[in-house]
C-alpha cells in the first residue's frame, strides 16, 4: 500500500471572485494526523469542505486510496462514506438522541442491523467518556459534551479518513482539553486525520506534519516541531508570533 | 485583530493570479458537466411536451369535450361578459384593500393585548383569547351570513345597510383572530436577548417593543402574513352570497341567464391574476428568510 490515502493536487476553489484556494498540494498519509493551520480566511475550511465533496472544486483533483473524489461522474454520497467530517458547530440533530445521531448513518447508509449498531455506537460512547449519555438529546450536553457526540457519530461508519473544522473554536476553555484528548486518542488508535486548528499547544506534541496556509497555498509544511519552532518562511514567523503572543 | 482580519481579506480578494490556467483535467471535467447538463435540459423539455401533449389529448378526446367546450370555453361569451365581471371584481379588490387595513390594525392590537404581561390587562387579555378561539372556529361563510343577515334584523341604530359592508365586517372579523395569532407568533419568536439587549440601553417597553421587537416580529412572520392576505382575497368571494355585484355575483347572474359557465371562469381568471403574484412574492420572502436562518445559524 504505497498509495496514500488521501492525495491532493493543484486544487482550486473560487467562491464567485473571491479565490479562496489557489493550487493546494497534500499527501495525507496511513495513521497520519495533519495539522492545518493558518489566519481566518486562509482557507482551512474550504480544503476541508472540497475534500468532503460539500464544495465542488474548480480545479485539480482529490484522490481517496485509488479513486478520484473530484470526477464529476463519481455519486457523491457513495464517495463520503468512507469520509468523516467533524464541524466546528457539532452540528448534531437536535430531533435525535445521543445514540440515534451516531446510528443514523450505520443504519441508514450502512445498513447496519440496528442491535450491532447500537451495540458500537454505546462501544464508542464509552470510550469518548458519554456512556450514560446515551438516552439525552444533544440540548441536555455541554459544548465538550456535543462535540465528542459529534466524534462519535464520525467514527461510527468506521472511515478511513477523519476530518476535523476547528472542532474546539465554539468551545468554552476548560472544554476544549477533553475534546483534544479525545483527538489523541484517536491518533494513538492509528486514525487518519486531517484537522484545521488554532491550538497550537495541541498541533505541536500530536500532529505528524503542520501545513501553513497563506494566500490559497500551503505556505509552508513540515514536522511540528520545525513549523512552529524554526518556520523557514517569514509570513510563518509572523503567523505564529501573531498567535502564540496571548 | 478585527482590522487583521479584514486586512487579510482583502488581500485574499486582490490574489494574483494571471498565470492561472485550466488543467486538462478540469476542462475535459467541465466538458463532461457541460453535456450532463445538455442532456438533462433535453430531457426535461421532451418530459414537459410529452405530458402537455398527452393531457391536452385526453382532455380534447374525451367524450365530454364538446360540451365543456360550449358551456366553459366559449370565447365569445367570455369577451361579452368579461367586462362587467372585471367591474365587480373592482368590488373584490375595495373590500380586500379595506379589510386587509383593518385586519392589520386590530390583529396587531390583538397580538399585542394577548403577549403583555401587566396585571391590569387581564380581562382585556382573558377577551382577546377568547375572541380569537371563538372566530377562528367559525366558516368564514358562517360569520358572512350571520353579519349580513343577523345584523341589519336586529334594527340598531347606525348599522350600515349596504351589503358589501357588511361582508367586509364579517372578513375582518374572521381573518383578524387569524392574523393576531400570526403576528402573536412572531412576538414570542424573537429571542428574550433581544428585548434585555434594547431595555439595558435604557429603551422604555414601548420602544423596546416599536423600535426593536416588532420590526423583527413582522420579518419573522411575513410569508404567513402574506399567505393569509392571498387567502382573505379569494374569501372576499364569500360575500357574494349577500348579493353585492362583486366579481362572483356578475359571473353568477350572467351564467344562469343562459347556462354558459364562461363568466365564472372569467371570474377565475381574475382572481388568479391577482393571486399568483402575491404567491411567488410570498415564497421568495420565504426562501430569503430561510437563507437569512441558515446564515445566522452559521453553517
Amino acid at each position: 500500500m504505497s498509495e496514500p490515502p488521501l492525495r491532493i493536487r493543484g486544487l482550486r476553489k473560487a467562491y464567485g471572485s473571491r479565490l479562496v484556494l489557489r493550487s493546494i498540494d497534500l499527501d495525507v498519509a496511513e495513521h497520519q494526523v495533519v495539522c492545518l493551520i493558518g489566519g481566518s480566511g486562509s482557507g482551512k475550511s474550504t480544503l476541508l469542505r472540497c475534500v468532503d465533496l460539500l464544495d465542488v472544486v474548480d480545479d485539480g483533483t482529490v484522490h481517496l486510496g485509488g479513486t478520484e473524489l473530484t470526477d464529476p461522474r463519481l455519486d457523491a454520497s457513495l464517495a463520503r462514506r468512507q469520509i468523516s467530517i467533524v464541524f466546528q458547530a457539532y452540528n448534531l440533530f437536535p430531533h435525535l438522541s445521543v445514540l440515534d445521531n451516531i446510528t443514523l448513518a450505520p443504519r441508514q447508509v450502512h445498513k447496519v442491523p440496528r442491535r450491532q449498531a447500537e451495540e458500537t455506537a454505546r462501544e464508542l460512547l464509552a470510550r469518548l467518556g458519554l456512556a450514560d449519555k446515551a438516552q439525552d438529546y444533544p440540548d441536555r450536553l455541554s459544548g465538550g459534551q456535543q462535540q465528542r457526540a459529534a466524534i462519535a457519530r464520525a467514527l461510527a461508519t468506521d472511515p478511513q479518513v477523519l476530518l476535523f473544522d476547528e472542532i474546539t473554536s465554539a468551545l468554552d476553555p476548560e472544554l476544549v482539553g477533553e475534546v483534544l484528548d479525545v483527538v489523541a486518542d484517536l491518533k494513538e488508535r492509528g486514525l487518519t486525520i486531517l484537522m484545521a486548528t488554532h491550538e497550537m499547544g495541541f498541533a505541536r506534541h500530536a500532529a505528524d506534519r503542520i501545513c501553513f496556509l497563506e494566500d490559497g497555498v500551503i505556505r509552508e509544511q513540515g514536522s511540528a516541531e520545525q513549523v512552529l519552532t524554526d518556520p523557514r518562511h517569514e509570513s510563518t514567523r509572523r503567523f505564529l508570533s501573531r498567535v502564540l503572543e496571548r | 485583530m478585527e482590522h487583521e482580519t479584514t486586512a487579510e481579506l482583502n488581500q485574499q480578494a486582490d490574489m494574483q493570479d494571471e498565470q492561472y490556467r485550466p488543467s486538462e483535467r478540469q476542462l475535459e471535467r467541465e466538458r463532461f458537466r457541460r453535456a450532463r447538463k445538455r442532456r438533462n435540459s433535453w430531457i426535461a423539455t421532451l418530459c414537459t411536451l410529452a405530458s402537455l401533449v398527452a393531457a391536452v389529448a385526453a382532455v380534447v378526446a374525451s367524450p365530454g369535450w364538446d360540451r365543456l367546450h360550449s358551456r366553459f370555453l366559449d370565447g365569445a361569451e367570455f369577451r361579452r361578459t368579461f367586462s362587467a365581471v372585471l367591474d365587480g371584481f373592482w368590488l373584490n379588490v375595495r373590500m380586500f384593500l379595506i379589510a386587509e387595513v383593518l385586519i392589520l390594525v386590530l390583529g396587531l392590537l390583538i397580538a399585542l393585548v394577548r403577549v403583555t404581561r401587566s396585571p391590569g390587562l387581564q380581562p382585556l387579555r382573558v377577551a382577546a383569547t377568547l375572541y380569537v378561539d371563538v372566530f377562528r372556529g367559525v366558516p368564514t361563510l358562517l360569520l358572512v351570513f350571520l353579519v349580513g343577515f343577523g345584523l341589519p334584523a336586529l334594527q340598531l341604530q347606525g348599522t350600515p345597510s349596504q351589503p358589501w359592508v357588511l361582508g367586509v365586517i364579517a372578513l375582518v372579523l374572521s381573518y383578524t383572530a387569524y392574523v393576531g395569532e400570526v403576528l402573536r407568533a412572531g412576538l414570542n419568536s424573537v429571542h428574550p436577548a433581544q428585548r434585555n439587549a434594547a431595555r439595558a440601553l435604557g429603551l422604555s417597553e414601548s420602544q423596546t417593543l416599536r423600535r426593536v421587537i416588532l420590526p423583527q416580529a413582522v420579518r419573522n412572520v411575513l410569508p404567513p402574513l402574506l399567505n393569509d392576505f392571498i387567502a382573505l382575497q379569494k374569501d372576499t368571494a364569500l360575500v357574494a352570497v349577500l348579493g353585492p355585484l362583486e366579481a362572483l355575483r356578475v359571473a353568477q347572474i350572467k351564467a344562469d341567464y343562459d347556462f354558459n359557465y364562461t363568466p365564472y371562469l372569467a371570474a377565475a381568471v381574475l382572481f388568479i391574476a391577482v393571486t399568483i403574484p402575491l404567491t411567488r412574492y410570498a415564497d421568495r420572502l420565504q426562501s430569503r428568510g430561510a437563507q437569512r436562518t441558515w446564515a445566522e445559524a452559521g453553517q
